[in-house]
């Protein structure tokens, strides 16, 4: 470790370690992540990465890992895929878990979500100025 | 009275580009995408904790806008680091500031303790710099 800001902030390193587990979940969050691991992985405890995790994130690791698996669920309704199909991509065995943590999160059921946002980019195609504030619209001369 | 801001532009030199930055790297979320055909794109992004404020990455082409000088001029400036548009918040800098590099994001000025506040300065793809300060306790 090298640099002024190791020099400033000595303990910089257990923040790489915490920033690393955190990018390893953004990466594999649709794989069946196992947490004891990335706390071996950071050589933490799984006590200590735990709390360390909160400290930084706000969230334990497995909450986090849960809004990241709902974030990309909903990249993936808003594609049109199936339900079925999104909840096994993100990483989830149960349709039925799955469903219930999305309605939790967002107030609706993921179909329902997705006919909603699935309206919404259509008629972003096809009436587009009605999503562009009309100053802007007419000062790019697009009206 | 005026309640608040919803809506702020941000000039790009490529909205490909510029979405790969705030979306990918910095992890905002894209709001609107709106296209009323060839370098005519409405795109705008969140942070992830205000939705309510959009911010608009403005294409910088030659049009209604900016007539051809003034689009050269712009985007001559933009890529010089001349604007700063604004000040980002994070819950932790020293956490944010290694995710962020490692993912590629310039800095240019590491997490300084500052006598207003903990900070750091960052560009992005296109030159424009911004704050990155934590949030108080």
């Amino acid at each position: 470790m090298s640099g002024p800001v190791a020099t400033v902030f000595p303990k910089i390193y257990l923040y790489r370690r915490v920033v690393q587990a955190k990018l390893f979940i953004d990466a594999h969050y649709h794989q069946s992540i196992n947490l004891d691991a990335i706390a071996d992985e950071a050589y933490f405890s799984k006590y200590h990465f735990i709390r360390l995790f909160k400290a930084t994130y706000g969230n334990t690791p497995h909450q986090y890992l849960m809004a990241v698996r709902i974030n990309n669920a909903q990249l993936l309704l808003k594609k049109g895929l199936p339900v079925t199909d999104v909840c096994y991509a993100i990483g989830f065995d149960s349709i039925s878990s799955f469903s219930a943590l999305f309605k939790r999160v967002t107030k609706h059921s993921p179909a329902a979500w997705q006919q909603t946002e699935l309206k919404r980019t259509a008629e972003m195609k096809t009436a587009p100025l009605n999503f562009i504030p009309n100053c802007f619209a007419q000062q790019n001369g697009w009206t | 009275m005026i309640t608040k801001m919803n809506h702020v532009s941000i000039f790009v030199l490529n909205q490909d580009s510029a979405f790969e930055f705030y979306v990918n790297k910095l992890g905002f979320k894209v709001h609107t995408d709106a296209s009323m055909g060839p370098g005519m794109r409405w795109l705008t992004v969140c942070p992830p904790e205000q939705p309510e404020l959009e911010i608009s990455l403005m294409a910088i082409n030659e049009g209604m806008m900016f007539k051809q000088d003034a689009a050269e001029q712009m985007r001559a400036l933009v890529s010089k680091g001349t604007f700063g548009f604004g000040v980002f918040e994070c819950n932790d800098l020293l956490a944010t500031y290694e995710e962020l590099k490692a993912k590629g994001v310039e800095f240019t000025k590491e997490p300084t303790k500052e006598f207003y506040g903990f900070e750091a300065l960052f560009k992005d793809d296109s030159g424009n710099w911004f704050s990155l300060g934590e949030k108080k306790q």
